[in-house]
């Protein structure tokens, strides 16, 4: 291709002139180190958020008793052991991984003014998986222990922490309503969630809260059969979540004899919402630090455009002299082009290098209480790159176009 | 009429250039003959319009009006595409100023014009350092202008100008820059070249330099006051 041999000449002429060409990229690897850097602390930010999200289970449907629509609560049939049951068959349900029922309740922990107001939940092991719940000390409860009725309990880490002050709590008694439960593992520290204070709860087997912890509502028993205050579906997949949906909709409707025309008394939640929030949010940002990033390299071209038109003015005579001996206005304007664009794309490539510095600096500040990640995507540095070139042809055109104007007779002239 | 066409033929050519309101008669109704291996020389008083002549005939610049025939093909006629190609194979530039390319090396200032022929690297540098040892320099190819004399600069330029084997070359003041001793060397090398064939067209405003010449063009206010031919020295040396 004859347009290849601009290039040795190209390269020729940045590396006669070391000082200037390394000015003229200075403005496109900012730019583009900028770019890359704030892109990446942006896309670092929200794969973090993601990533919380994710634990938070965005796979879960949340299904109650009662409908909640224009703030007004309207109360259901109690759901039951039984509708857990009937949602636990994978048949009826192929996006369902499974149903967990939880029971809970709110007690006071401890007597007189030291008492404090916790939520008991009574559940099976299932629960820490769906939850992603983490431990400090100890285990979780076990299938045997949820079989046998045993009194064991989980303690949030805030709840270890006013019972046991920081000391070695598994094994110890801690007392609910009055009746001592061995404390078999601790959580680790969350906060707050859709579900509540993590770190101010207990965990017991569902069967023992179901008659240990009796409250009037939901009622204790219903047809029979032991209530749940919340039943939490995991769905196979987040794509997969609506389906779910459908099909514990369809089977609570059945299972309570609603007619076509009654409105569902259950109310199925997710966390879709959380999603795309954080999503809106990590867009919202990205696109304020790619604008940011636009109008730095906006800055480095027109920096760019600047010295190569001091280089056209600078090289007159060299202009003259090389139409003189026989280059076409083309040769000319390629020869200013690709000078303009391997400037660019050197440029971007020192640039890119130094968003990877700048990345490893960035992440050493980072603490576990203030996670920074940095997330330079192969799309980033391709578009990085490209932007650089474009910029080049873009900003080394106007330049070029003039040097193929100037009059050889003049250019010759002028020293 | 026999023989071959002569090499240029300007008929009633004129040059005028507006600045502001007046118009400035660079050449007045020039018509000139010149043949395949002549070696001529144009002289005049500074803008006596010698170097009007020299761009037009070097295809830098068009007459305002008058026909300019090169080969018998009307420069009028040719588009800039085809004007720089003619001035690529068939003209080679010498100027007072040497016109070098700042920070290239003697090889590379002497590969330029091939470079926009077209020849191919590893032919471009055969070519162009065997010019550089026509005219002397073939230990200073790798070697920068601020690293050669005046003398050995004009001697690139040169060739340069030469290293496409051009039919005509233009010489503008081609020793005005540089020392007599050397100017001497400068005018042999051009000599040489001329009785191997090449058409020299020198502009100058030395009357030691012209008298070399087989012909003499003097130049005033734009035309053409005298055109002298002499015979060849009786005895070069």
């Amino acid at each position: 291709m004859r347009l290849l041999k601009y290039f040795p000449l190209a390269v020729e002429n940045i590396a006669v002139r070391k000082l200037r060409s390394f000015l003229t990229m200075l403005g496109v690897i900012i730019g583009v180190a900028s770019v890359l850097t704030t892109l990446g602390i942006g896309r670092g930010a929200s794969a973090d958020i993601m990533q919380d999200i994710a634990s938070e289970g965005l796979t879960l449907l949340i299904v109650e008793s009662g409908t909640n629509s224009d703030q007004t609560w309207t109360s259901g049939q109690p759901l039951t052991m039984a509708d857990v049951a009937a949602l636990s068959d994978p048949s009826l349900h192929p996006d369902i991984v499974q149903a967990v029922p939880l029971y809970r309740q709110y007690i006071h922990l401890g007597t007189g003014n030291t008492s404090r107001f916790i939520e008991v939940v009574g559940t099976t092991p299932a629960y820490a998986a769906i939850h992603n719940l983490e431990l400090t000390q100890g285990r979780f409860l076990t299938e045997q222990e949820i079989a046998q009725r045993t009194k064991s309990v989980v303690i949030g880490a805030d709840v270890a922490q006013w019972q046991f002050a920081g000391a070695d709590a598994v094994g110890k008694s801690l007392r609910i309503t009055n009746e001592p439960y061995t404390v078999v593992g601790v959580l680790r520290k969350r906060g707050w969630d859709r579900f509540g204070n993590m770190d101010i709860r207990a965990v017991i087997p569902l069967a023992v809260a179901q008659d240990r912890l009796r409250s009037t509502s939901p009622a204790h028993r219903h047809r029979g059969e032991y209530t749940v205050s919340e039943i939490h579906v995991n769905a196979v997949s987040i794509e997969r979540l609506d389906a779910a949906a459908r099909q514990v909709e369809q089977t609570l409707r059945l299972r309570r004899v609603l007619t076509e025309d009654e409105p569902n008394d259950f109310n199925i939640d997710n966390q879709a919402w959380l999603l795309e929030t954080a999503n809106s949010v990590a867009a919202t940002l990205t696109a304020f630090l790619a604008g940011i990033g636009a109008i730095s390299l906006l800055v480095g071209g027109i920096g760019i455009m600047n010295i190569m038109l001091v280089s056209v003015t600078e090289r007159t005579s060299e202009i003259g002299l090389r139409k003189a001996v026989g280059a076409h206005n083309r040769d000319i304007l390629l020869q200013f082009l690709v000078e303009a664009l391997m400037l660019t794309l050197v440029g971007g490539l020192i640039g890119i290098a130094i968003s990877y510095g700048l990345a490893e600096i960035v992440k050493s500040f980072s603490s576990p209480d203030f996670p920074l990640v940095v997330l330079i995507e192969p799309g980033s540095l391709a578009a990085a790159l490209s932007v650089s070139a474009v910029c080049g042809l873009l900003f080394g055109l106007y330049p070029a176009i003039r040097a193929t104007r100037l009059d050889p007779i003049e250019a010759l002239r002028h020293e | 009429m026999t023989g071959p066409p002569p090499l240029i033929e300007i008929r009633n050519l004129t040059r005028t250039y507006n600045i502001g309101r007046t118009a400035l008669h660079a050449l007045k109704n020039v018509s000139l003959t010149i043949e395949h291996g002549e070696y001529v020389a144009v002289v005049g008083t500074s803008g006596s319009g010698k170097s009007t002549l020299l761009n037009i005939l070097g295809l830098l610049d068009r007459p305002t009006e008058g026909t300019y025939n090169i080969r018998k093909q009307d420069a009028g006629d040719l588009t800039d595409r085809q004007r720089t190609t003619l001035r690529n194979r068939e003209i080679g530039f010498v100027f007072q100023e040497f016109n070098l390319l700042a920070r290239a090396t003697a090889r590379r200032q002497a590969e330029l014009p091939l470079f926009y022929a077209g020849v191919s690297r590893k032919e471009s540098r055969r070519r162009a350092l065997n010019a550089l040892a026509q005219v002397g320099l073939a230990d200073r190819a790798d070697h920068r202008p601020e690293e050669l004399s005046g003398g050995q600069r004009q001697r690139v330029a040169i060739a340069r100008a030469l290293v496409n084997s051009p039919s005509l070359l233009l010489a503008d003041e081609p020793t005005g820059a540089i020392d007599t001793q050397t100017g001497e060397e400068v005018m042999a090398l051009f000599e040489q070249r001329h009785l191997e064939g090449l058409t020299l067209l020198i502009v100058t405003h030395d009357r030691e330099i012209a008298a070399r010449a087989r012909r003499i063009i003097t130049l005033r206010d734009g035309a053409v006051i005298s055109d002298e031919r002499r015979p060849a020295p009786a005895a070069a040396p």
